[in-house]
């Protein structure tokens, strides 16, 4: 009754010769494919006007003057540092970098397990003492960076720095990252 | 005999009260959609658990795409004399040779992926050819060569001391030395406050920003 009438299908040939039924026009329409075309683009805007809202995440850089002696003093008590390699790898020594034979504090986790990491630091240092050195190697991402700012907030951690990555740290991630 | 025929229930029901409703909601979305405005690459940008909301005006936009490559968009909310004054400014002092038209054709445009260098040669092509054209961003890799810098120096002077926002908006699979290098640019120019666009995302549970907006 809803859809199109297609004619003799079946058994028009029934009605011999010469019998001619007036057909009845039916004045309703299938409406079920503009309902359908109708949710289809309704979900269609639902899901683009919802995905349209950019936030920003705002990033406060220091002069570029002095930074190392500061760093220094702070190194001292309660720093992490955290390095970003390949494939979205981290990894993080506290205080100052050791790895020779009898100490290594150099570890490698993922994006997962430095929230531990960062939580735990918190955890254990005086506030005032607490500063997170974020250095990114050539190979991380743009993603990487961001996540690992995102995991400032989250983790509010009130002073953290963006800084060039050392050679010597750099070789370390790729030895590790070659031995995997 | 039978008395009371059985009335035949229709096996359809009349969609029109239905169909009216999902059209009024289409509507409603159609017209509550905002379109993001052209860009000159495809970005996919990371998350953040930032809440703030994006401003777009009066702002400097700097993209990077994910080859690295970087562009410069000048976003004015109505005033476009800032984006005439940029683009004035560079014909003459580097001697490009724009023409009125093409000046024009910049304002109403205001995205830069190419070389100071080639703008000009950018700015001639018509636009069926711009679209085809693969744009090699504006180079920053070395400090010497960092045009970004010189953008963001003569956008600095022709908004004359309004509040700019500095826009940054990378794609998740470029690399951080790029970003570096943005950032740098924008150091240069005594400039250290930037907002990068992210998507939002949930705050992890647990956490102690979590702990602090649920106590709000």
């Amino acid at each position: 009754m809803a859809s199109l009438d297609t004619g003799d299908s079946g058994g028009g040939h029934k009605k011999g010769p010469g019998v001619k039924k007036a057909k009845k026009n039916s004045t309703r329409l299938d409406m079920t494919p503009m309902v359908d075309l109708g949710f289809l683009l309704i979900t269609f805007f639902i899901f683009t006007s919802t995905m349209q809202t950019p936030t920003t995440l705002d990033l406060f850089m220091p002069k570029d003057t002095n930074k190392d002696e500061e760093l220094n003093k702070a190194k001292e008590s309660g720093a992490l540092t955290i390095l970003l390699g390949k494939d979205s790898h981290v990894y993080y020594y506290e205080g100052q970098l050791n790895v020779d034979a009898a100490s290594n504090n150099f570890k490698s986790t993922n994006f997962k397990g430095i929230r531990d990491v960062i939580i735990n630091k918190k955890r254990s240092t005086p506030a005032e003492d607490l500063v997170i050195v974020i250095k990114p190697n050539e190979e991380a991402t743009y993603k990487n960076t961001v996540d690992i700012l995102d995991e400032m907030t989250i983790n509010q951690i009130k002073r953290f720095a963006l800084v060039d990555i050392l050679p010597v740290e750099n070789e370390l991630i790729l030895k590790t990252e070659g031995g995997q | 005999m039978p008395r009371v025929k059985i009335a035949k229930k229709a096996t359809d029901y009349d969609m029109t009260p239905f169909v009216d409703v999902a059209f009024l909601i289409l509507t409603f979305f159609i017209m509550a959609t905002k379109f993001k405005p052209p860009e000159a690459v495809e970005i996919t940008t990371p998350n953040s658990v930032s809440s703030k909301e994006l401003e777009q005006k009066d702002a400097l936009l700097i993209s990077v795409d994910k080859e690295g490559r970087v562009f410069f968009t000048i976003q004015v909310e109505k005033d476009q004399a800032p984006i005439q004054a940029i683009i004035q400014n560079m014909n003459t002092s580097r001697n490009l040779g724009l023409t009125n038209a093409e000046i024009a054709a910049f304002v109403k445009e205001p995205v830069v992926g190419v070389p100071i260098g080639q703008l000009k040669q950018y700015m001639a092509l018509s636009d069926a050819q711009k679209k085809n054209f693969k744009m090699p961003g504006i180079p920053v890799l070395d400090s010497a060569t960092n045009e970004l810098f010189l953008w963001i120096r003569d956008a600095k002077s022709a908004f004359a001391g309004k509040p700019i926002n500095y826009l940054i908006k990378g794609d998740n699979n470029s690399k951080y030395p790029v970003f570096k290098n943005v950032l740098s640019a924008f150091k240069r120019n005594e400039e250290f406050k930037f907002k990068l666009i992210t998507s939002p995302e949930d705050v992890p549970a647990g956490t102690d920003l979590y702990k602090e907006r649920n106590k709000r």
